[in-house]
């Protein structure tokens, strides 16, 4: 029993070789001391079982402990050697980093997303509603005339008996304002078509966001005040807007918003056709038609809506000149907006 | 619509600055979208008089003139190229230093020796016309070195105004110069038709002639019936003898050519005049053509032929209205004419048409036919019932003047049911509660008495009559807008208040959908779009009745496809590295509405990492099309099962019986340097995944164990998992795959897969003896039910 006590003792001197050794000493150490089968302190383990009970308790406990020390002291130094083999100079620092593959939203997603939260900030929350819709909630319930030139600016796919692929979100307020009582205060976003071609500018399919606020007591003012804040939370909180009249059959007093252009700051430019200005978005006071439609009492209920259009929005915002890059998905267009960066 | 400066400046007897007038009226109106400036690049040019003509010394057609220019330093010697320069006559000169239209800059220079100290200038050197066979000869008082452009006002602006479908009025210019009075002052006045006679003043013929409640009547010997009310509800006819058809006046083609309009004849140029000027769409047509002589306002018959002035030979329907005369259609109504009966050079005695057609009637007869026209479209947004009258007064004053002829009998005015002017209610108190702010009632009577509205006090309320050219005010809410547009909506505060939270739910259709995509962009996916459009994609495909092409005639059912054509796309582009991904709508036949739902897919080919230089990059196989596919599942379709596809290589991920997924690799028109290309496509489920359940971290030690394992061929590793989590029971915490073998160490059918085995027992420290039995005995019932064994290392 001494003998392996004695033993013990001459392998605890050895841990002072620890701390100098390189690393393929340290890894004959390792192998010298705690290696599975050769390892010097696993053998003196390896006999407590067949000592007296109490010798097996002192000399167990002393190897037990010597071998923690063992342990502690091989990784330390492994992580000392870890260490010093990156300062070493040889080291070219300016290779790049490992990578790994950066995922990102559609610019075209981003911006909606980016919308819909400066209203949630402003109360609103979001509504859905089918692509494929009826004539009816797309057209003739948001106060559209049968057979008025109103219809030409929305040529429609049809797709089948009196049923349209939206031209608009709007037909989500009439889907809206027939199941949930007032106030109504949504956000409506979602893709719509109409039957114009490819160009620069124009697709056949395009996003749009519609907004809905139908309560006692709505104004033009609180339509001024919610639109304006939206355009300086978007934009920069100094973004001159005016408000100019419009023409929509479900609205009344209609309005177009405009915003001082973000490229040219009001000067003229390309972008805004010289004209200071870049169209952002319709809206106006719900006309008392489409509540009546709905079941709304009109004298009662009061309200108003806006409708805009994200890709235009982002074209202007991001300088893409060219709608048709985002059906592209070229992933050279995609990665450049990848990147979180608001 | 183009609306001229200078026509508007006449109606209204004052001057305007076009910017002013545009910014004005996009302000309170409609928006002008241009300000387009004409001829004003002729301020540096000059009326010059030519005192003197010698020949040219050097060249036989050239002429050396002395021309006074009103300068200090007396008349100037120039050489003039043109046959018609003569001595004692005006010309438009440019001297040296002046800038010609197209930018050019006179230089003094020698002309065959003799020097030029400026130019005497043709019509087509102005821009004013083609005519460049000799110098534009001034009748002009202006005496030398007068401004041209104060001699001869050419100058103009056009303001191109975007007229929204609700507002007829503002197609012509009196309207708009209605609208420019109301913001800027001035009062609207038909300006005088120079030369005129004033036929129509009072006592003469044409005066306001009696409205008679009948369908029917004689005018000059011209009978009129009227036996389409409906498509006709107004028909004011005159004849007018003895014209002469040829060139119209300056004055009258300088009209029409500053919006736009190419001269005709005298006739058509007066009609066209009316239409731009108080947009009453008129027509003239030949009296010695028309047989009868009778003008016969009826439906047409179906398949009646009908030749347009375009030259087309067109059928016509039961549906639309014609004007004919005793043996058939002359006109299609509110459209077209026919050449036949057109005004001629030959014309003597005309017919002159002033009627109302039904608006619905005529949009859809020029959408059946296929022809817009300038009638057509103010028709179809409906003209001045009211005021036709007076356009045809306008319009016989004018014909008259231009063209000469009489007006024997006053013209018949048809209108079996008169209407009165309509009026419309309106609470003063109603205009503060839809505006916000409070709107004095005087206020609200000024700016409705500014544009032709007439306000009286009935009770608390007005009683608005609307102007005739006003058809799109029909109720409260329209007069609210027209006071609100008129004040400027710039004066209204824009404060937020307070506001009632609503109460529809934050849509769980949207949040969905963000969840899938965060949880695909997390995995370095990038999000496409791609067109809903296309070529059909099954046998359940929508078909779209009135597709843009054929190619785009489909509404799609899935949206992988679509994904394809973009990798396609991106390959083509020589992008080798591609993982994108798509949630959309896709679309299926239905009962009535097509079916719609949310899908997610995605497409993966290339390297699995950005290239590095530290170790070569795989491409991306079927374990990395895995390992997608199963977290697209967990969040679009919480709860579905991941699993092989029963035949082929691939992974389906079913609900029940129902499969929502799939996954496998992908067929595509690849080029021989790509990647293989991999697919997944889930149904989107509304249903969020499971809130996390929080365990507590755990306070004892693991004891973790290799098992290397052989499997006889047709053993998954997924049955072999199964029963070592079986025989683990609850001490197993974890078990992973981490190696599969397959070579010549075992025999055909086999393979060896290695399994790492987390045991933890969360209250107390496990003894290694204690695992050790575990996996004996999850040995043996692996050998007994599967025949798999310990694999000999
Ligand atoms: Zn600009």
């Amino acid at each position: 029993m001494s003998d392996l006590l004695a033993a013990l003792n001459a392998l605890r001197e050895r841990l002072t070789e620890v701390p100098q050794a390189d690393e393929r000493r340290l890894r004959e150490l390792k192998t010298e001391i705690l290696g599975r089968k050769a390892g010097a302190l696993t053998h003196i383990l390896a006999a407590v079982p067949s000592l007296e009970p109490k010798d097996r308790k002192a000399v167990g406990g002393v190897a037990n402990a010597l071998k923690r020390d063992f342990e502690t002291a091989f990784a330390a130094r492994e992580r000392e050697l870890k260490r010093a083999s990156v300062a070493a100079g040889d080291l070219d620092l300016t290779m790049p980093g490992r990578a790994g593959w950066q995922g990102g939203l559609h610019l075209v997603t981003q911006v909606v997303d980016e919308i819909c939260e400066i209203f949630r900030e402003l109360g609103f929350t979001r509504a859905v509603g089918p692509e494929a819709e009826s004539e009816r909630n797309n057209f003739y319930a948001l106060n559209f005339p049968h057979d008025h030139p109103a219809l030409d600016a929305q040529d429609s796919f049809y797709v089948g008996d009196g049923v349209v692929l939206r031209t608009h979100t709007s037909p989500v307020q009439i889907r809206t304002l027939e199941a949930y009582p007032p106030p109504i205060r949504v956000v409506i976003p979602g893709q719509v078509y109409r039957r114009d071609p490819f160009d620069p500018s124009h697709s056949p399919v395009f996003e749009q966001i519609e907004g809905l606020v139908v309560d006692e007591g709505v104004t033009f003012v609180d339509l001024k005040a919610a639109l304006t804040a939206f355009a300086r939370r978007f934009f920069t909180s100094d973004t001159t807007v005016r408000f100019r009249p419009s023409y929509f059959p479900f609205t009344e007093p209609s309005a177009e918003m405009d915003v001082r252009c973000q490229i040219c700051k009001g000067s003229g430019c390309p972008t805004c056709k010289q004209s200071g200005w870049m169209e952002i978005l319709g809206s106006g006071m719900v006309h008392p038609a489409v509540l009546d439609n709905c079941g709304v009492d009109s004298e009662r209920y009061t309200g108003y809506a806006f409708g805009m259009g994200p890709e235009r929005i982002a074209m202007n915002r991001y300088g893409v000149s060219d709608i048709r890059l985002f059906w592209e998905d070229d992933v050279r267009f995609l990665s450049q907006f990848a990147r979180p960066h608001r | 619509m183009i609306v001229s400066r200078r026509w508007l400046e006449a109606l209204l007897g004052r001057s305007l600055v076009a910017r002013e007038v545009a910014e004005r009226l996009t302000m309170t109106c409609a928006a002008v979208e241009a300000v387009v400036p004409v001829h004003q690049d002729l301020g540096d040019v000059l009326v010059g008089q030519v005192l003197e003509t010698k020949p040219h010394p050097n060249a036989d057609r050239l002429t050396l003139c002395l021309v006074d220019a009103g300068g200090v330093g007396g008349p100037l010697e120039v050489v003039c190229g043109a046959p018609n320069v003569q001595a004692g006559r005006k010309y438009p000169f440019a001297p040296v230093g002046a800038t010609l239209p197209g930018g050019v800059k006179l230089e003094r220079r020698k002309i065959r020796g003799v020097e030029s100290n400026g130019m005497l200038l043709s019509a087509r050197e102005l821009g004013l016309g083609p005519d460049h066979a000799g110098i534009l000869e001034l009748d002009t008082p202006a005496a030398p070195g007068t401004r041209f452009l104060d001699a001869v006002p050419v100058a103009d602006d056009q303001l191109v105004l975007d007229v929204p479908a609700n507002r007829p009025d503002l197609l012509c210019h009196k309207g708009v110069a209605r609208e420019v009075a109301a913001v800027l002052g001035g009062t609207v006045k038909l300006p005088e038709i120079p030369g005129g006679k004033a036929v129509g003043r009072s006592g003469g013929p044409s005066d306001r002639p009696a409205v008679r409640q009948s369908d029917r009547g004689v005018v000059d010997g011209v009978e009129i019936r009227l036996e389409d009310p409906e498509g006709c509800p107004r028909y004011i006819a005159a004849v007018i003898r003895g014209v002469r058809v040829g060139k119209s006046p300056e004055w009258l083609a300088a009209r029409l050519a500053a919006v736009g309009q190419r001269a005709i004849n005298n006739v058509v140029d007066a009609t066209n005049y009316v239409l731009f000027e108080l947009n009453q769409p008129l027509h003239a047509f030949d009296l010695a053509r028309l047989r009868g002589p009778a003008v016969v306002i009826r439906r047409a018959k179906s398949n009646e032929p009908i030749t347009t002035l375009d030259g087309v030979a067109r059928k016509l329907t039961a549906e639309m209205t014609a004007i004919c005369d005793a043996e058939r259609p002359t006109i299609v109504a509110g459209v077209m004419g026919s050449a036949e009966s057109e005004v001629s050079e030959k014309t003597t005695d005309l017919v002159l048409e002033c009627a109302y057609f039904q608006p619905t009637r005529i949009r859809r007869t020029r959408r059946a036919l296929g022809l817009t026209s300038e009638s057509s479209y103010r028709f179809e947004r409906g003209i001045d019932l009211l005021g036709m009258p007076d356009a045809m007064r306008r319009a016989i004053d004018l014909i008259v003047a231009v063209a000469g002829g009489e007006l024997r009998e006053a013209p018949l005015d048809l209108w079996p049911k008169p209407e009165q002017s309509r009026s419309v209610f309106l609470r003063p108190a109603r205009v503060s509660h839809l505006l916000g702010v409070e709107v004095p009632r005087g206020d609200i009577e000024r700016v409705l008495s500014a544009i032709g509205f007439v306000a009286a006090p009935k009770d608390e309320r007005l009683a608005v009559q609307v102007p005739g050219w006003r058809p799109d005010v029909t109720r409260e809410a329209d007069l609210i807008e027209e006071v609100a547009r008129l004040r400027g909506y710039d004066v209204l505060p824009d404060d937020l208040r307070p506001y009632r939270p609503g109460t529809v739910p934050d849509a769980p259709a949207l949040r969905a959908r963000s969840r899938v995509r965060d949880q695909l962009v997390r995995a370095g996916m990038l999000e496409a779009r791609t067109l809903p459009l296309g070529a059909p994609d099954g046998p359940d495909a929508v078909e779209i009745r009135n597709p843009l092409s054929a190619e785009h005639a489909h509404l799609r059912a899935r949206l992988l496809p679509g994904l394809v054509r973009r990798v396609e796309y991106n390959w083509a582009g020589t992008v080798r590295d591609l993982r994108l991904f798509e949630v959309g709508t896709v679309f299926k036949r239905g009962k009535g509405a097509p079916e719609e739902w949310t899908s997610v897919a995605g497409v993966l080919t290339g390297a699995q990492r950005p290239l590095h230089w530290s170790a070569k990059v795989p491409d991306m196989d079927l374990w990395d099309l895995k390992y997608h596919f199963e977290l697209a599942v967990q969040v679009a379709s919480p709860g579905a099962l991941v699993q092989p596809l029963p035949t082929g290589v691939g992974w389906q991920a079913v609900v029940g019986e129902q499969r929502v997924g799939w996954a496998g690799p992908l067929e595509a028109d690849a080029p021989r340097w790509a990647g293989a290309l991999f697919g997944f496509e889930v149904r989107l489920s509304e249903v969020a995944p499971a809130r996390p359940a929080y365990r507590p971290l755990p306070a004892t030690p693991s004891v973790v164990r290799d098992v290397a394992l052989v499997l006889p061929g047709g053993v998954t590793a997924a049955a072999v998992g199964e029963a070592l989590r079986r025989a683990g029971g609850t001490l197993l915490e974890s078990l992973e795959v981490f190696d599969e073998y397959r070579g010549p160490k075992l025999k055909g059918g086999e393979r060896g897969v290695a399994w790492r085995l987390t045991f933890r027992d969360p209250a107390r420290t496990l003894r290694e003896a204690e695992v050790d039995q575990v996996i004996m005995t999850a040995l043996k019932a692996l050998e007994e039910e599967l025949d798999v064994r310990r694999r000999e290392s």
